[in-house]
Order: C-alpha cells, then structure tokens, then sequence
C-alpha cells in the first residue's frame, strides 16, 4: 500500500489519483497509521513545507518515514514534498529528509503571481502538462541524481534510487502519467 | 474558467488541511509561520480590536503588508473591503498572495461585491449560506469561507453556516435534474454552478472555516463539520499564549478525528480569549454583503 502523508495540503489529489490508478493507499497523520502496514510507496504531497516539517517532527514521524525512505522505500514527493526530501535549499536553512543530493529554491517563481502552467518533455513520458504553484526548482543536482524535466531552464524533475521529486503538480492535472511512472519505475 | 482562475483555485487546494493565522505586525508573522500556519492575513487589528475601536475599519497600509511578507516564506493574504475594487487593485500591485474581501472591514458598496475576475490575484469571500458562496464564486472568488462573527471567539455562527451550506449542498444534490433551474432561481445563482453542485456534492472551491475559533476542539469542530482548514483570528494573539494556542490549533486540524489527541493539546493552553457571546454583540459583521 502506498501511503500518502496527510499533516497539511494536496493530499486528497494524490489519493484521487492513485484510486484512478487502482493503487491502495492510506493516509499517514501520525505514527500509529503506519503500524501493520505494508507500506510499498510513500507520498508526499504539496503544501506549505514548513507545517509539515514542523508536523513531522512533533507527531514523531520524521523518523520511522526518515527510516523507510533511507532503506529503499519508494518515494514521490511533489512541490512541498521536493523540499523535504531535498539534502539543501539556498534560501532557507531548514532541512528534513535529507534523502537526494539536491540544492532547491524555495518559492522560486515568486509569488502566487508567478504561478503559471505549462507543457514540457518529461523523461520517459513525453510531452506533459505541468502546474506550478508558488513553485520551487532545483538549483544544482548532485552527478548521481537523474534529471528529468526542464522548465526556463531550470530542473524541475529529478530521481535517484528510490527517490522521484517534481516541482510542479501532477496531482492537479487529469494526467496519471507521473503517478504511473513512479508506481512503475519505483516498485 | 480561465488559466489563471484554475491555478487560484490550486494554490487554496495546498493550504488545505492547515491554518491561516491574522496578524498585525512581521514579528505576530513569524510567531504564526513557526507554530505551523499555512499563511498569515496580515491587517492593523484584529477583529476583536476593530469590534472595540468601532469607526471605519479599512485596507491595511501597504507598507505594514510588506514587512510581513519580508519577514516570511508562507503566503500573505490581507482585507479589503467589499466592493473596493480600488484597494484590491492597490493589493494585486504589491503581489499579494490571496485577497480577502471581507466584511470584518466596513462595506465599501452595499450592493455590489468586486467583479473579482477582472484580477489575476485571488480573491476569498465569506458566506453564511449556499447562495452567497456560489453568488461569490460567479464573481470570481477562488476561494470560500464561513463568516462566523469576527472577534468573538464565539464559533456558533461558524457553525451554523457551515451546517446550513452542507444541508443546502444535500438539498441541491437530492433535485432531480429539472428541478434545478427552480433550485437556482431560488438561491440568486447561475444554474451552472447549481449543476456543479448537484453534480458533485460539493462547492467547486474550497471553502475554509472562519470567525470565532479560539480553542483546538472548535478546529476540530469545524473540521468534523466539512471544513477543509482553520482561519484563526483574534483567537490566538487575544489569548494568553499565543504561540502554543497556534500549534496546538494547527496539530488540531491535521488530527481533527482524533480526541485524544485533541485532548492532550487542549492541555494547559491558558486563559482563551474571552469572548462575547452572539446575544451581547450589536454589529453583526455577518449581515454586510449577500
């Protein structure tokens, strides 16, 4: 089952799309939902990055996820969810999961007037409609992580391992295809 | 709807499940964004201090909006008042995150909201029933909210609009599809949105709870009632610790289905604010604006 982390933000988009895809999925809001469980997939959604990682810390998941995800769970993290898997942002000293060898920008458009759509190649996949909502991107990727999408020239899609991370939300749009990916790719 | 319109409508879609904190100053800014609020409404006062001071109460100065976006990483949201094209036009300028028109400030029209589709911000209105939301989504609001009265900490007014727009929401759902037109005739609003509703058992954006929360179970109230997240205003910074009131609000609305959980963080809060109950109130913010 994947689990989608449910503290603060989109999360009810993800688990809509993962029932379009016939993926179970349950929602973690504190550490007693991961008990019995076999967990196969995490999600973490978009959001604001700062509830969550003060969430996370004060419901006392940081650590049982921080275990998973080190060990080889398969993990999605999109917008909010790129920052706390992130290894560093440049303009804000926080740092969560520390799980993939990225440099981020946080609310790197601007703001909410900055937000915009948009269409661009993502690997593997092809063409795909991309929302960005007071988005971050990635400023620099270790040579071990994998980019796999683009948008004004800067990384907006990336995995490593066990790890897939977008800037933008495929969560908000009709198109699976990103999910598919990672329960394909990742599993 | 347009582009622009459907990414307003996404970024009320990631403050969900989280609390939207008013504060006056970026030091009350900072205070909110590290006890977990999703954003801040920035304003001069409070309800409650604009309940006291009485007068006009207006857009906040441009400048005070400023520091507090500077002092923060969250979205800044802030009032104008209904009808003030020209204060939400000053707000857009200044790359505000969210504009709330609302009627904790004096009416500036007492019959015409803003055309709020003439803007690319977003816009969240208040309402106390089905028609007024879908009134204010026609005009372009991205984003709804109950209009529980303003600087009480008294939540039964929150309650009552979210219960009478969840009942409405049913009542439109159990319409049989000629009956809709009558449906929408009746509630002042395009038959579209009607249809949306009956369609899918929901308002079209998302709609928040507002006014009068001042403890963790009236979060969790509201949230157990159909709110998909918290305003919080004069509650937290009218009470005795307002940092660890605005946590425990915030862990409140993630674990809302929880009472333990709410239990232990209704533990040792201090003094709530005091309140004034609806009988004792002689302007009822709610009235302004239909």
């Amino acid at each position: 089952m994947i689990g989608v982390l449910a503290l603060q933000g989109g999360f009810i988009e993800h688990i809509h799309a993962l029932n379009q895809l016939g993926a179970d999925n349950f929602e973690i809001r504190k550490k007693e939902d991961l008990t019995n469980k076999d967990i196969t997939g995490l999600i973490l959604p978009g959001g604001e990055s700062t509830v969550m990682g003060k969430l996370l810390h004060e419901t006392g998941l940081w650590q049982p996820l921080k275990y998973l995800i080190d060990n080889g769970t398969p993990v999605f993290g999109t917008c909010a969810g790129l920052i706390l898997l992130a290894k560093k942002m440049e303009n804000d000293a926080n740092v969560y999961f520390d799980a993939i060898d990225i440099s981020v920008q946080r609310n790197a458009f601007g703001r909410q007037l900055g937000s915009f759509n948009t269409n661009e190649h993502f690997a593997d996949i092809g063409l795909v409609p991309m929302t960005f909502i007071r988005a971050p991107y990635i400023n620099r990727a270790a040579p071990n992580v994998d980019i796999l999408a683009h948008t004004q020239g800067h990384i907006v899609a990336a995995k490593h391992r066990n790890i897939l991370v977008t800037a933008f939300h495929p969560e908000l749009t009709e198109d699976l295809r990103v999910h598919e990916y990672f329960l394909k790719n990742f599993n | 709807m347009n582009e622009r319109y459907e990414l307003n409508k996404n970024l009320a879609q990631m403050l969900k499940g989280g609390v939207i904190m008013d504060v006056t100053t970026p030091e009350q800014a900072v205070i909110a964004e590290s006890a977990g609020a999703c954003a801040v409404m920035a304003l001069e006062r409070i309800p409650a201090d604009i309940r006291a001071a009485g007068g006009v109460s207006r857009m906040s100065d441009p400048k005070m909006i400023r520091g507090i976006q500077a002092a923060v990483s969250i979205p800044v949201m802030a009032k104008v008042r209904i009808g003030h094209f020209a204060e939400a036009q000053i707000l857009q300028s200044i790359e505000i995150d969210y504009v709330d028109e609302s009627e904790v400030l004096s009416p500036a029209d007492d019959k015409f909201h803003i055309d709020k589709t003439k803007f690319d911000v977003p816009f969240v209105c208040g309402a106390k029933d089905l028609g007024e939301a879908l009134r204010r989504i026609a005009e372009g609001a991205s984003m709804i909210r109950t209009k529980g009265e303003p600087g009480t900490g008294d939540i039964v007014q929150a309650v009552r609009h979210m219960r009478m727009i969840n009942q409405q929401i049913k009542n439109l759902q159990n319409c049989r599809e000629d009956e809709l037109f009558n449906a929408a005739k009746e509630l002042q609003v395009p038959y579209e949105l009607a249809k949306y509703v009956h369609d899918h058992g929901k308002l079209p954006v998302v709609n928040f709870a507002a006014g009068g929360v001042a403890t963790p179970a009236d979060a969790a109230l509201m949230m157990q009632l159909g709110a998909e997240g918290v305003f919080v205003g004069s509650g937290i910074f009218k009470s005795g610790n307002p940092a660890k009131r605005a946590q425990a609000i915030v862990k409140a609305v993630t674990n809302f289905n929880d009472p333990k959980i709410i239990a232990e963080l209704s533990e040792d809060l201090g003094e709530a604010m005091v309140g004034i109950n609806e009988q004792e109130i002689e302007l009822l913010m709610a009235e302004r604006g239909k």
